[in-house]
């Protein structure tokens, strides 16, 4: 792999054969799919000429592939292109061919020769329970590799629910102590790519923006590229005029789900959850879950898998002994007091009969 | 102020059972309270519908607005709710001092804690007869801190992050208050505490509608007619617990020194004006 510079991304594509009509087709595509303004599009073309390719660097820890899975299937742009032209991936023990030593030379290659200058992407998590034995790479714990690589990234990108907030093997009671990547690396830029998966065209959007712009996206308050992540799906949803109207799905059978009317309430999670599902969508924009009649389960939320059930739109609570929502609680607690306060009136009238004339 | 002047007393001993008036709740007070009381009426109603929604309307979904106009009391009257709260914290500071009750907890006043207890010892048929209030008891005093005055900050607090949710990131609502979802997690969180919050002002309304009413028939002093005209009519001549007894020498009870500041505190009993 080592090379005297590397290519930029024009010079690779002009070399497999790609007008540049169609690379500037395509420049223009990747600004629209960013959600920029045709006034950005020569600045997306300028980077692509001249800029050297970024090297990224992909590890993997707890996980379960579904973003490398999701990945792959990126259309716009194609996943060959980002990882053959825009960056330089070179280093995912999932994708790449070498294996063993050979491959984990790589990174102490990469990380030498573009020290601060490299990408590290993350799917999946370290476990800091038994000092990480949990999860091993090479012979040495994850959470070992994870560090050494992050020392000296430029930035730190969270593929999944999984790195940015701990998903499934951080759901209670969390016997490894699967950790989220921020809370093990405190000192790097991280970009927070939350979803199970994410989006395919959210993650090679991401990767395209920093190679594009030379800088992170801007980020919102729990470290989500607002591109993608500043709206809910609930905001975009194409069956919002049915939840306005007070069309509603009662069961996954009647009458309204045929007619495709508001998953509200079967639980849909679309109203709580930050994704571009409803705006992006999935296999080059062929549908999402809602549209194929299924509520959203908040798979980009923090801590998703311990809320309660996937079909609740309320957490539950555990403090009781019982498992139970803020309704069955409210509800339960109303009851309680309005029997006491019929008790207590009663219990007035009488000491008030006793009294009578007393004052 | 002149809550404690002797010449508003209306002594009407014909009857013996209106002895002494005074005006306690001004003007703003008693319009915020029945406003907040409608306000309040309309979030539970609609919040509930909006969590839990009616049965599907039928027809095109260009036909109806249902949820639309739910959402749209909602947020009219949080917004009427927010600004009244507003509006009544500033009232605390520019009315009189039982404007102040409902935004103190007097933590560090053990004498207030022993008065809190007799109170509760009368609900629960333990005491003979309660002692006179011009303005809240302390149980009451204690019920309204929390429920209305830090209850209404964190319903607030967390209608706006979520009304913040749909108006956008760059809506000043977001910008004030969308802090509020990573603080509990996330957007889920907020909704299910937001819900809480409903039931627990519920339940301090049932608790609060009771006691006014069976205060009214059972203890001393008027409840519900003083928060429609403003004046405290007591039924006998006792002297009420949180007013200072002219004969009586000062106890342990703290006083203000001043009365618009409110917060110097001073042991001499000089321009004494008690601490309820």
């Amino acid at each position: 792999m080592p090379m005297a510079r590397l290519e930029t991304f024009y010079e690779v594509m002009r070399r497999q054969g790609i007008t540049r009509r169609s690379f500037l087709k395509y420049c223009s595509l990747t600004a629209a799919a960013l959600g920029l303004g045709p006034e950005l599009v020569p600045q997306i073309v300028h980077a692509m000429e001249n800029k050297p390719r970024t090297p990224v660097l992909w590890l993997h820890g707890l996980e379960c592939t579904c973003c490398s899975e999701s990945f792959i299937r990126s259309a716009h742009p194609l996943v060959k292109d980002v990882v053959l032209s825009m960056i330089s991936l070179d280093y995912d023990d999932t994708l790449m061919a070498s294996a063993g030593h050979q491959a984990e030379a790589i990174l102490d290659e990469v990380m030498e020769k573009y020290k601060g200058n490299y990408i590290l992407a993350v799917e999946g998590n370290p476990p800091l329970n038994q000092d990480g034995m949990s999860c091993i790479i090479g012979g040495k714990p994850f959470l070992d590799q994870l560090r050494k690589v992050a020392k000296d990234a430029k930035a730190v990108i969270s593929w999944g629910s999984c790195a940015s907030f701990g998903c499934v093997q951080a759901a209670r009671p969390n016997p490894t102590r699967a950790t989220p990547v921020h809370e093990v690396i405190t000192d790097k830029p991280i970009i927070k790519v939350p979803g199970c998966p994410p989006i395919a065209e959210v993650m090679t959007g991401v990767i395209t923006y920093m190679l594009a712009f030379d800088r992170i996206p801007e980020l919102d308050r729990q470290g989500r590229p607002k591109m993608f992540y500043s709206q809910r799906i609930h905001d975009k949803c194409y069956r919002r005029p049915h939840f306005d109207a007070g069309q509603f799905v009662e069961a996954f059978d009647d009458e309204g789900a045929r007619k495709g009317h508001c998953l509200y309430k079967v639980g849909c999670k679309g109203p709580t959850t930050y994704n571009a599902c409803s705006t992006v969508r999935w296999n080059e924009g062929t549908s999402f879950p809602i549209q194929s009649g299924h509520g959203c389960i908040g798979c980009s939320e923090d801590g998703f898998w311990d809320k309660g059930s996937w079909y609740a739109r309320l957490s539950d609570f555990h403090q009781f002994g019982i498992e139970a929502n803020a309704d069955q609680v409210g509800a339960t607690a109303a009851i309680g007091v309005g029997g006491v306060i019929a008790a207590h009136a009663a219990v007035s009238a009488l000491k008030r009969a006793q009294h009578k004339g007393d004052v | 102020m002149t809550t404690s002047d002797p010449s508003q007393d209306t002594p009407s001993p014909s009857t013996g059972r209106f002895l002494k008036a005074i005006y306690v709740y001004e003007v703003p007070v008693r319009l915020w309270h029945w406003v907040n009381a409608l306000a309040i009426t309309v979030l539970a109603v609609t919040g509930y519908l909006i969590g839990s929604p009616l049965p599907s309307t039928p027809g095109e979904a260009s036909a109806n607005f249902l949820m639309g106009y739910i959402r749209f009391a909602h947020f009219a009257a949080g917004y009427v709710f927010a600004i009244g709260f507003l509006g009544r914290l500033y009232w605390a500071f520019a009315g009189n001092h039982h404007a102040k009750q409902l935004f103190r907890f007097p933590f560090w006043d053990g004498h207030w804690w022993a008065e809190l207890f007799v109170e509760a010892r009368w609900y629960l048929f333990l005491e003979r007869e309660p002692k006179l209030y011009v303005g809240h008891n302390p149980l009451a005093q204690f019920a309204m801190f929390w429920v209305i005055g830090i209850g209404s900050v964190f319903m607030i607090v967390t209608g706006f992050a979520l009304y913040g949710e749909g108006a956008g990131v760059d809506s000043w609502q977001d910008r004030v208050f969308g802090w509020v979802i990573p603080l509990f997690g996330q957007s889920q969180d907020v909704h299910t505490w937001h819900h809480l919050g409903m039931w627990a002002i519920l339940l301090f309304v049932m608790v609060h509608i009771y006691a006014a009413v069976r205060e009214d028939i059972m203890s001393r002093q008027s409840i519900v007619s003083t928060m429609v005209s403003g004046v405290r009519t007591f039924k006998d001549a006792g002297q009420p617990a949180d007013e200072d007894a002219p004969a009586e020498p000062a106890h342990s009870r703290r006083f203000h020194a001043g009365r618009k500041g409110g917060a110097a505190k001073t042991a001499t009993p000089h321009a004494p004006e008690p601490v309820d």
